[in-house]
């Protein structure tokens, strides 16, 4: 398993990534932890000719928490599942984080790597629907947000310019109860069907839904159809019923080695029921 | 052919330079080239947690980890643990406890099993399956390298006490 060969770059600024990234063009791949591009260079499904590590870029590291809460890209998957303050202010952060990979690929795999890659079995991106999150793309010609709900297209395609790196993810606080509920063959595996989901209530009643779902599509799915249906009702069965009904027309899963389409439909209805549930008991 | 790096790594306290290329993997590096063979290469594919380090404080896995990364890192194995003849209390627990059969997860386990308890030095059952989620092992089902870590905290902590 050896991959092709690379000019290994370990740039301390921003500045300097950019201007190779300006440099190489499609020549060139940034590398966070390294723990979906490595095995892809491995297969020799990826073979960039430069190699940009980021982890010189200590500005793009921390976790900061306000009304707003900012995450540097180079934030790892365990420093989520560490981080007191956003385990108060956020807690389905961590309840995702914990879910995916295992300690030691946590460790290195950041929250940056995890949402660009455009795997659309990472876990972070469908959660990031469920937050509404923004993400912020510095490239040659400035700094941008892009809305995490626009920014996937297709498999491994996303609105980031070649030359563009996301440097953070941001969220207003989340509010209400949450869940990260993820159906998986084996621990460390990536979802046969995952469900971010957050609800307010008030007074007995949802005040608000978000739900998304992960690996269902080419895409994570944003399910505003599924939300809706929660809204305004007690969270009885016949809600969630509602609501996996509409989630299940926003899907659009494939059959492969985590079988075929019709169970895939079958168990992001019981996960995405089993994360309302929480969620609401959490309310 | 990409030139050769000029590499610098400390590996358990002792300094190393080598010649690699960048795309080398550091499980590579530090079996055929420095001969620190105590890490294994199980899968090379991420999963299975035998080519298990420490790099600056953290299990990672060796596997997928360039040479080029860990340019300049503190690297830990097996070897930094005990010796045949000081055997770390993880090992001896693992030897009592049946913590092994053929033994080729084993250095990654207990290399892993180590930095879980510098994190968290009395562990509970499940935060031990959880903390060594990232290692497998084809022969023993688990139970007894649980029984030989918990036997292990237990002592450490008493080590500690014995000598507050
Ligand atoms: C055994 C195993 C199991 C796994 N299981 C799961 C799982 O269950 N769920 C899950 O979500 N993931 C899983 N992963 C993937 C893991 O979480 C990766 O770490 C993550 O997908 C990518 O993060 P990274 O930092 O390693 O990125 P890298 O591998 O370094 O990069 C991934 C891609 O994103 C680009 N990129 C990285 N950072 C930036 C940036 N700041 N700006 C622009 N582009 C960037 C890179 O160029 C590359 O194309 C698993 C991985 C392994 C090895
Ligand atoms: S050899 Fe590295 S994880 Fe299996
Ligand atoms: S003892 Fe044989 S693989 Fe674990």
């Amino acid at each position: 398993m050896i991959p092709s060969t690379f000019e290994y770059h370990r740039p301390d600024d921003l500045a300097a990534v950019i201007a190779l990234l300006q440099e190489h063009g499609d020549e060139a791949r940034v590398v966070a932890g390294g723990h979906s591009l490595i095995p892809m260079m491995k297969l020799r499904m990826a073979d960039p000719a430069h190699l940009i590590d980021l982890q010189g870029l200590s500005d793009l590291k921390g976790i900061e928490i306000g009304d707003v809460i900012r995450i540097g890209a180079m934030t790892t998957q365990a420093e989520i599942i560490d981080h007191d303050g956003l385990a108060e202010a956020a807690p389905i952060m961590a309840e995702a984080a914990r879910q995916i990979a295992d300690p030691q690929v946590r460790n290195l795999g950041t929250v940056g790597g995890n949402i660009a890659n455009g795997d659309p079995g990472n876990d972070m991106p469908g959660l990031m629907q469920c937050l509404d999150a923004r993400f912020t793309l510095v490239g040659p010609d400035g700094t941008r947000e892009v809305a995490a709900r626009d920014f996937y297209e297709a498999a491994y395609v996303t609105t980031r310019e070649e030359e563009e790196v996301l440097t953070a993810v941001s969220f207003d606080r989340p509010r209400g109860g949450y869940a990260y509920e993820k159906q998986k063959r084996k621990i460390g595996d990536y979802a046969t069907a995952a469900a971010a989901v957050q609800i307010v209530a008030e007074g007995g009643r949802v005040s608000a839904a978000s739900v998304a779902m992960t690996n269902l599509s080419d895409v994570p799915v944003f399910s505003a159809a599924a939300g809706a249906a929660l809204e305004g009702t007690a969270c009885g069965e016949e809600a969630v019923q509602a609501a996996v009904a509409a989630m299940l027309g926003d899907i659009d899963p494939m059959e492969d080695n985590r079988g075929p389409v019709e169970f895939k439909k079958h168990v992001a209805g019981v996960i995405l029921a089993r994360a309302i549930v929480r969620a609401w008991s959490r309310a | 052919m990409s030139d050769k790096m000029h590499l610098k790594l400390t590996v358990n306290g002792e300094a190393h330079e080598t010649l690699a290329e960048p795309r080398e993997l550091l499980i590579h590096v530090l079996r055929e080239q420095l001969g620190i063979t105590g890490p294994h290469i199980g899968c090379e594919t991420s999963h299975c947690g035998a080519c298990t380090v420490d790099m600056g404080g953290k299990s990672v896995k060796a596997c997928t980890v360039f040479a080029a990364q860990a340019q300049g890192a503190e690297i830990t194995t097996v070897e930094g643990l005990g010796a045949p003849d000081g055997l770390h209390v993880l090992q001896e627990m693992f030897r009592e406890h049946h913590g092994l059969q053929c033994g080729f997860c084993t250095p990654g386990m207990i290399t892993r099993a180590w930095r879980l308890l510098q994190d968290n030095p009395s562990p509970t059952e499940e935060e031990v399956r959880f903390g060594m989620s990232g290692n497998l092992c084809r022969c023993t089902g688990y139970q007894n390298i649980v029984k030989a870590i918990l036997a292990a905290a237990d002592q450490m902590n008493a080590m500690k006490e014995a000598a507050e």
